[in-house]
């Protein structure tokens, strides 16, 4: 996959295939101590043990169209080319937490791609959850809440095409640091 | 510059276009955004979707599915018809046949069949 947000947007589509409500997506570059921390976090139904200690068996998934899940398979790939770690743990009914540690500078990094686009397609494919994006670049901090847009606008559905569109540049900027 | 004041506006334009649009829009387009789809190019394609339904009217919404089982065609896109319940599956979709699919048959009822899955199956 070519950019990291593809594979960011891989482990949502699960979290909001789970049924979950909340969703928190939180991406740190520490370049200090050479780090890309990635953490996903939802309240969704959760894995049991088994499945949970299979899931980055790419012959794992609870689909029914094909028998192949890729998503965490491909993550877990990533981190073994990076030198990086993946750890992910999860209780049912209660949520899962994926954590992805990566050496910030290792060659075989791809760029971080489009997150605004990302979550633009997370709000577009539920627009009842509620999303979390906490993007951390050294001093650099941007904080963006589905809940505050939402109470921005009231009785307009935050699904609206130019809704979608205005939060995919407003992230974009703020991962930037052009936002006021 | 995209600014919180913009959502404002943006909140108010919504508010008028609510009032004016009939609430049951004829067409539903579904792109498919499972690995499969995201790997074979359907983040362009819903895209340019989304960018094409902020500019212009069209009577249509678009959602998103996971994965259709049709993994060799992706990226696909479904439209449905919620007036007579029929559907069409275009495959190998771009964001050019994106727009041109919205173009003619969302807006003129004119299905494209040479991008449909029938004509790559033949």
């Amino acid at each position: 996959m070519q950019d990291i947000a593809m594979y960011i947007i891989e482990i949502l589509m699960n979290s909001i295939y789970a049924n979950s409500n909340n969703i928190i997506c939180h991406i740190e570059i520490k370049t200090s101590i050479n780090q890309l921390l990635i953490i996903i976090e939802d309240d969704g139904k959760g894995m049991n043990d088994e499945l949970l200690a299979n899931v980055t068996n790419p012959f794992t998934t609870t689909r029914k169209t094909r028998k192949i899940g890729l998503g965490v398979a491909f993550l877990q790939h990533l981190c073994d080319q990076c030198n990086g770690d993946l750890t992910i743990k999860s209780k049912e009914n209660i949520g899962t937490i994926t954590v992805v540690k990566l050496p910030y500078d290792h060659w075989d990094i791809p760029p971080l791609g489009n997150i605004g686009q990302m979550m633009m397609f997370c709000i577009q494919a539920n627009a009842d959850i509620d999303f979390i994006l906490q993007y951390i670049k050294d001093e650099h901090t941007f904080f963006f809440d589905t809940k505050l847009i939402k109470q921005e606008l009231g009785e307009v559905n935050i699904d609206e095409p130019d809704i979608l569109l205005w939060i995919k540049e407003y992230i974009n900027q703020g991962i930037k640091g052009e936002n006021l | 510059m995209k600014s919180l004041e913009d959502l404002k506006k943006m909140r108010e334009k919504a508010l008028k276009k609510v009032e004016m649009r009939d609430v049951n829009k004829k067409y539903r387009v579904v792109v498919g955004m499972a690995t499969c789809g995201i790997a074979a190019g359907a983040r362009p394609v819903l895209n340019k979707l989304i960018e094409e339904l902020g500019n212009n009217d069209y009577p249509c919404i678009v959602t998103q599915t996971g994965c259709i089982g049709l993994c060799a065609y992706e990226p696909i896109v479904e439209v449905f018809n919620q007036e007579d319940q029929t559907k069409t599956t275009y495959v190998h979709v771009t964001p050019e046949k994106a727009v041109s699919i919205l173009q003619n048959h969302i807006l003129k009822d004119r299905i494209l069949t040479e991008f449909t899955i029938d004509s790559y199956q033949k």
